[in-house]
């Protein structure tokens, strides 16, 4: 199944960074893969996320307020659902 | 071609062709502003950048990479007791607010899954005015009085305002079922005081090293001043032993890094500015080849603050220069405009700057240099403060954002209280600076 990864935070650096590192990290996986933003402050509170930038995947919030190594998000990414 | 694009670029070139076509060189006014930016650029590097402002980008990065942010949510939780999340959200901009765009999604999480809108106003206010960047700067800058009034005030502010919003709105708060945001666990790796003790080693080797030059006639700051750099390298020196001890840098590679400052401090007493850069590159070098870990993030955290900081002061030092000029200096703009707008300590000088501050965009700490410029020439010290707890709290921008997260009417209660609120403290301090 295709996944949907998606990058929560208004547009700081942080959050652009982590959208390069996660999508990255789903190019070395290999796997089928989207990426969207999530820049909407209301989107980003409705889902609980207070902290940015946050990852989430088909809607599921994987973590917030850090940007992981490189083999932690690779690990976060393959291990969704 | 697609002319619905394109018309910018052409509006660009037209409006740029214009400029230049019209560009007033020889006019010694236009001249002289051009002169008062770069000495201003000039002074601050001169005086703020090594001994100040990268010791504190060093600071600030340290919070953001071992200050665990987590552990300080746990206040904003829909749970947590009222009164700590007052307490709690007037000063920890210090720790969370260290770039500010993660404010606002902050403040929304409060305000909508957490503690309510009391403190998550108190947060909002709070956070862009008491990060240490900016108190940091502004006692540096702008005289101690002022940044201690910024730090107070800020903190004072934030919580009268919380609580009037919260009084304002109570009702509504009521009647809101309260839903709990995921928080992320803390992560505790090492003890409070471990981390206590680096953070105040790190502020005393910024402190000692600024030391201002003291008159022999007050005796317990010209004492210190004396022996100012002995006590940097003390500070230093204890800083090198905690990262070695907790932070689990390499000994010999601390070592190695310390001995070209310890050397130039040795054989070039007079130009301390050199050792103690040679220092501040050792530190990085032992943060960096230390592999992946807390400081490596140490170090990225401060790195990525410098480049997000660093273009913006420049140029608004500049900018504020060509416009305001140095102190004492004219730019463009004529110092008896600025006297005339907010000179003196009237409410009018008061108002007006509080009005202007809440609805001007100032990118990170470039309130600082044009709040030197306006003083400069002619603004009083009231208004000047109006300014700082007016200005970076508010812009039309975040207004924007705010309406979409509350609703019109309390962004408008908000944006007034600021308003009020600041010109009321501009005034009372200003009559007494």
């Amino acid at each position: 199944m295709k996944k949907k990864i998606q990058i929560l935070g208004m547009g700081c650096p942080k959050c652009n960074k982590l959208y390069a590192a996660a999508e990255a990290a789903a190019k070395e996986l290999g796997i089928e893969y989207e990426m969207e933003k999530i820049a909407d402050i209301n989107k980003i509170t409705d889902m609980g996320v207070m902290m940015t930038p946050a990852l989430a995947i088909n809607d599921d919030v994987k973590f917030a307020a850090k940007i992981p190594s490189m083999e932690e998000l690779k690990k976060i990414i393959s291990e969704a659902k | 071609m697609n002319w619905k694009d394109e018309w910018k670029w052409l509006a660009g070139f037209v409006a740029v062709f214009f400029a230049l076509y019209f560009l007033p060189v020889g006019l010694p006014r236009f001249d002289g502003a051009i002169t008062e930016g770069l000495e201003l650029v000039k002074w601050y590097v001169r005086e703020h950048v090594v001994l100040c402002l990268v010791p504190a980008l060093f600071i600030a990065g340290g919070i953001a990479a071992f200050v665990s942010q987590a552990s300080v949510m746990k206040y904003f939780g829909a749970k947590a007791n009222k009164f700590l999340s007052y307490g709690v959200a007037s000063v920890s901009g210090t720790i969370l607010a260290v770039c500010s765009c993660t404010v606002l999604p902050l403040f929304a999480g409060i305000y909508k899954r957490g503690a309510g809108l009391g403190p998550a106003i108190a947060f909002l206010y709070s956070g862009p005015a008491i990060n240490v960047l900016a108190i940091v700067l502004t006692a540096r800058i702008l005289g101690f009085a002022l940044g201690a009034a910024r730090a107070v005030g800020a903190v004072v502010f934030s919580l009268v305002i919380g609580l009037a919003m919260h009084f304002l709105f109570r009702h509504e708060e009521a009647a809101k079922a309260a839903a709990q945001a995921d928080l992320p666990e803390p992560e505790v790796k090492r003890p409070l005081w471990q981390t206590s003790l680096y953070f105040a080693s790190m502020a005393a080797v910024l402190v000692f090293a600024n030391w201002a030059q003291a008159e022999p006639s007050d005796a317990v700051f010209y004492a210190i001043y004396k022996v100012k750099w002995p006590l940097t390298a003390f500070f230093a020196v204890a800083l090198g032993v905690m990262l070695k001890l907790w932070f689990g840098a390499s000994g010999l590679r601390l070592i190695l890094a310390a001995i070209p400052a310890v050397l130039l401090a040795l054989f070039m007493p007079d130009l301390p500015i050199l050792s103690f850069s040679a220092g501040f590159i050792g530190l990085s070098w032992v943060l960096n080849s230390s592999g992946e870990g807390e400081l490596n993030d140490w170090f990225s955290s401060s790195w990525d603050l410098s480049k997000q900081i660093f273009p913006l002061l420049i140029g608004g030092v500049l900018v504020s220069g060509f416009l305001l000029g140095r102190p004492g200096h004219e730019g463009v703009i004529p110092s008896e405009w600025v006297a005339w707008a907010v000179g003196g300590n009237s409410f009018w000088s008061n108002f007006f700057a509080s009005i202007v501050a809440a609805f001007m965009y100032f990118a990170t700490l470039t309130e600082i240099p044009i709040l030197q410029g306006l003083i400069g020439s002619g603004m009083g010290k009231g208004p000047a403060l109006t300014l700082l707890l007016a200005g970076p709290a508010l812009s039309l921008p975040s207004m924007l954002v705010l309406k979409t997260v509350m609703g019109v009417k309390k962004t408008v209660a908000y944006v007034a209280l600021v308003v009020i609120m600041s010109t009321l403290t501009g005034m009372f301090f200003g009559a007494f600076f």
